[in-house]
């Protein structure tokens, strides 16, 4: 059946194509199924185990009917319920210290985190994934990615105010690269754009792995005032519970039970109509509808509507709340007519919200509504009884405890087995392969490797201006958005994942994107204060993935608890695998942090001449899994960079001194590429040049050239210094006991073009450097 | 006394508050107008921000071109009351026939957000005054539909009467016939153009300039010009 077409899959009891309007269909009410327990019901091509059927039977004392079946197969899909992750998840909130709670208003399970920043401020941020529709049908997909977590912010009584993306796709000449990173690019930016959130960063990165796999994580963040924060939940017997924004429709129907809960397989079926189709204008609108809403206290709570639709938002609603919540399904707005009560319940259309209403202010909500043209309709009420009931055309089609439906999914220890190969690939080490050789060849190589190459190319697509208030984007190391236009008060984010790192190691690889994130924040003059994930694997029934899970959440919670950031929410996507291969494991970390005045925000690149350059933190011989392995020699073994979290703490204390006293011009953390990569990036955002030289580092460090231009030690930031401020800023150093280096010296290049010059090793004119560094991607102009 | 500068806000707006804010920047009191409404409040001039009013649905501005507000404001544009579209708002005023000509999609297809080089063309209308002629600005640009066109006959007209306010230097970002970017009216009160100079007016959060990153504020002369000229009106 599911060759079939399983968006349209008729889980009611008549065939839709055959059912002429005049005769009214046979409704599959609860009344019907209590008396036909023996009819067969499709519950496999809905995703369902047959085991989770039987226990659907059993909690209900009755076969399901079609409706119920079809929420409890999106609910209870991996993509909704998180059975196979839970177990697992649980540490993030185990593993936190009371420094970790201080600033925490609102944890993980809400539909974001919310993070008190100071002032009477509060900062709701999270990062989730739309891979399985991005790669499906990529514009659509991820224009609806940006929908989505955007809508999440909503909820939570925020304005939105910007997003961010962290992206992977196949390797950058293979030709369905160019038919889905065109279309990904145009769906965020077709969406981010329309809604008037500017786009302050984010990566890409290229990797076969990730061919037939991409991932389009979406980022949101938005504020609030303290006293403005809400929660979705149904209280309050006699409450209303509201539909408002675009129709339901056909659209998107199974995205989560069968687009996001299963791997791709050669020649299946293509599974499009399953991915749901945006509409920004509608979304821009529902959002200042809702702030309108929140702002007059005519909620008392509001929910999205995401994935499982319908279905998801009342069974969480009603579950969060009282339990109880009495529902007309006739009074749904529809965009098609034709849809049977099975579709409305699973449609997961865009753009659409719930509220909780209190009657005596139904009149002023609708009110609100109606001036920003937002279709609106009134679908029940919640009540005191415990049941979720829906009733269609006069018959209950659904009464459940909603809890069953929406928390008390099953749950799944999944065997897990470390994988055979690491040994073998773990022992070969990047140490053994030649370093020598001609190093400024070397260098251009690495500036025009796709991964390491200029993405503006990307990033010239998104606004970075609306609502003027972005501080820092792209290629700054961090984004940072002005929260307080009267203190600049502001806040800084980054996201980092490097699943090459992971592959070697995935309790390491988590913990090194959590530190890279960390330092980007940190670099930017923020102090960072909270994690959200978006944790991206192959098949959990994969013994080795599950593996490789477990692994990143133990060390990403291990990471969090000892640099003193908690993980206020994020995600989990798993089938990211075409066959039997997986794709790297991809935990994406998102970390935000705050500044108490955007004003001194840092750059990472110089801007004027004449600036000394340090290089804080040592270098090691830490080649293994990095930017210059990969692309010079194709190889990936050994194990990654160490991981010393308390040196990146030190670090970002010392940045955050620095930046607060103003002795910083510019400052580049060191990660993919190392000392060479960051030097390059560097010299281009502005077009300043330096001069730099190597023999302190070799010396010191007991390293070669090529290692301390290449390795990936953690822990390391190149700033910028201006002259004035040298003794301070070294004095400052040495008090917190901080290894730092002189390595050179900012230079325009005078009346001559800018170089980077590193000295006895090489020369590169920034011209070259840009033009190298623009050429990957140029082919997506 | 301050003057009054309304700001437009039609379903689907995105500058509207930022315009607002540079408003306030250059010295004016902001006042804040809905699509929905006949009402100007008695404001001074008016400003149609940039974002995609109705989605853009049918064509970028056509449905705004025809909202309640419009009406008194063609009527009060035809009466003299300077009005500024940018972006979008340049779209209203195209649609709305208070400027010629049409703007289609990029030459390249997509969206570009770009510091954009404009040179002034005309330093003599209401928006404008403040700059001198042949002046060059930096100014953020981004869109997906500012691809200027008009027909020989009537670029000759904007070219011959010197109605062509702004062109863009070094980088033509959307195919825009002569390097247009923005246009005035005969009269001079009406002016349109694709780039944003309401992100132009805060240092730190504008364009980067040599000086300094993010540190452009060459829109405040738009604003700053029609403060003087109304002020000078009274």
């Amino acid at each position: 059946m599911l060759g079939g077409a399983p968006a349209r899959a008729p889980v009611g009891s008549v065939p839709m194509t055959t059912a002429p309007m005049t005769i009214p269909p046979i409704i599959d009410s609860v009344a019907v199924a209590a008396a036909t327990p023996e009819k067969e019901q499709p519950f496999a091509a809905l995703g369902l185990r047959e085991d989770e059927y039987l226990r659907i039977r059993s909690l209900l004392g009755r076969r399901p009917t079609s409706g119920e079946l079809a929420m409890y197969s999106v609910m209870w899909s991996e993509h909704c319920s998180y059975k196979s992750s839970k177990t697992h998840l649980r540490k993030f909130g185990q593993k936190v210290s009371d420094e970790m709670r201080k600033n925490l208003m609102v944890g993980m399970g809400e539909n974001a985190g919310v993070v008190d920043i100071g002032e009477g401020w509060a900062v709701t941020f999270k990062i989730e994934s739309h891979n399985h529709p991005s790669y499906v049908e990529p514009f659509q997909g991820a224009a609806t990615g940006v929908g989505g977590i955007v809508r999440d912010i909503i909820s939570m009584g925020a304005r939105p105010v910007a997003v961010m993306d962290a992206l992977r796709f196949g390797a950058v000449d293979h030709p369905d690269t160019e038919r889905v990173l065109p279309g990904v690019i145009g769906g965020i930016s077709f969406y981010g754009n329309c809604l008037g959130l500017p786009n302050i960063g984010g990566e890409t990165w290229f990797d076969p792995v990730y061919q037939a796999n991409p991932l389009v994580n979406a980022l949101a963040v938005g504020v609030l005032r303290h006293e403005d924060l809400h929660l979705a939940n149904a209280r309050g017997a006699g409450n209303k519970v509201v539909l408002f924004g675009a129709r339901t429709g056909g659209d998107g129907i199974g995205g989560a039970s069968i687009l996001a809960s299963d791997t791709f397989s050669e020649g299946g079926p293509t599974k499009r109509p399953s991915v749901q189709v945006g509409d920004p204008f509608a979304e821009k609108v529902l959002i200042e509808c809702c702030l309108e809403l929140f702002a007059g206290d005519l909620v008392e709570g509001i929910q999205d509507l995401g994935a499982a639709g319908i279905s998801c938002a009342t069974s969480e609603l009603a579950s969060n709340g009282d339990g109880g919540m009495a529902i007309e399904l006739d009074s749904v707005l529809l965009r098609d007519p034709t849809l049977t009560a099975e579709e409305i319940l699973m449609s997961e259309s865009q753009e659409r919200m719930m509220a909780i209403v209190a009657p005596g202010k139904l009149e002023g909500f609708l009110a609100v509504t109606s001036k920003w043209d937002v279709e609106t309709s009134v679908l029940g009420e919640v009540t005191e009884t415990g049941r979720l009931v829906i009733t269609w055309r006069g018959e209950t089609i659904v009464d459940v405890d909603p809890r069953t439906v929406a928390i008390d999914g099953p749950v799944y220890d999944r065997p897990m087995v470390r994988p055979v190969w690491l040994d073998a690939v773990q022992a070969d080490s990047a140490a053994s392969l030649p370093r020598d050789g001609d190093l400024r060849a070397q260098l251009l190589a690495l500036v025009g490797s796709a991964n390491l190459a200029d993405k503006s190319v990307i990033t010239s697509q998104y606004d970075k201006y609306v609502l003027g208030n972005t501080a820092l984007s792209y290629p700054d190391d961090a984004g940072m958005i002005r929260v307080d236009e009267t203190s600049g008060l502001g806040v800084a984010l980054a996201t980092d994942a490097n699943g090459r790192y992971s592959y070697l190691d995935p309790y390491a690889g988590a913990q090194l994107a959590l530190a890279e994130a960390y330092r980007n924040v940190a670099t930017s003059g923020a102090v960072p204060a909270a994690v959200s994930d978006c944790l991206n694997f192959g098949s959990p029934e994969n013994p080795e993935v599950m593996w490789q899970f477990a692994q990143a959440v133990e060390g990403l919670a291990d990471a969090c608890l000892e640099l003193a950031v908690p993980v206020t929410g994020g995600n989990v996507s798993f089938y990211n695998q075409t066959g039997d291969v997986p794709i790297h494991p991809t935990p994406v970390v998102a970390v935000m942090g705050t500044i108490d005045d955007v004003g001194r925000r840092i750059p990472s690149g110089w801007q004027d001449a004449g600036d000394n350059l340090y290089l804080l933190g040592t270098t090691a011989l830490e080649l293994d899994g990095s930017a210059w392995a990969g692309v010079m020699h194709g190889h990936l073994g050994g194990r990654p960079p160490a991981v010393d979290l308390p040196r990146e703490r030190d670090l970002a204390g010392l940045l955050a001194a620095a930046a607060h006293e103003g002795l910083l011009n510019g400052a580049h953390d060191l990660s993919d590429g190392g000392l060479a990569t960051a030097l390059v990036d560097a010299c281009l955002r502005f077009g300043v040049g330096a001069r730099v030289w190597l023999d302190e580092l070799l010396t010191r460090d007991g390293i070669d050239r090529t290692t301390a231009l290449f390795s990936e030690t953690g822990g390391r930031v190149v700033v910028a210094v201006p002259r004035e401020e040298d003794v301070k800023f070294t004095r400052l150093c040495e008090g917190r006991g901080y290894p730092v280096a002189r390595i050179g010296v900012t230079d325009d290049g005078a009346d001559a073009e800018p170089v980077l010059e590193i000295q006895d090793v090489l020369t590169v004119p920034l011209a070259e450097l840009r033009a190298t560094s623009r050429a990957p991607l140029a082919r997506f102009a | 006394m301050t003057a009054r500068i309304g700001v437009v806000t039609f379903p689907g707006s995105l500058d509207d508050r930022d315009a607002q804010r540079a408003i306030r920047l250059a010295g004016a009191e902001a006042v804040a107008l809905w699509h929905g409404d006949h009402d100007l409040q008695g404001v001074d001039a008016v400003v149609l921000p940039g974002g995609f009013s109705y989605g853009d649905y049918l064509r970028c501005g056509a449905i705004a071109a025809q909202a309640p507000i419009m009406h008194e404001i063609v009527a009060a544009a035809n009466a003299g009351m300077p009005v500024l579209g940018i972006c979008n708002g340049f779209q209203i005023l195209v649609e709305a026939h208070l400027l010629p000509g049409g703007l289609i999609r990029n030459e390249a297809g997509a969206f570009v957000c770009r510091d954009q080089t404009l040179r002034v063309e005309n330093a003599t209308t209401a928006w404008t005054h403040g700059f001198e002629q042949g002046d060059l600005i930096t100014v953020p640009l981004k869109n997906g539909e500012g691809g200027f066109i008009a027909d020989a006959e009537t670029l000759k007209r904007l070219e011959g009467e010197g109605l062509v306010a702004f062109r863009y230097v070094d980088v033509n970002p959307n195919g825009s016939l002569d390097d247009i970017a923005g246009l005035t009216n005969e009269r001079g009160n009406v002016v349109g153009l694709m780039p944003h100079p309401e992100h132009a007016t805060e240092p730190g959060f504008g364009p980067d300039t040599p000086s300094a990153m993010r540190s452009g504020v060459d829109g405040l002369t738009f604003f700053r010009s029609v403060i003087e000229r109304t002020l000078a009106a009274v």
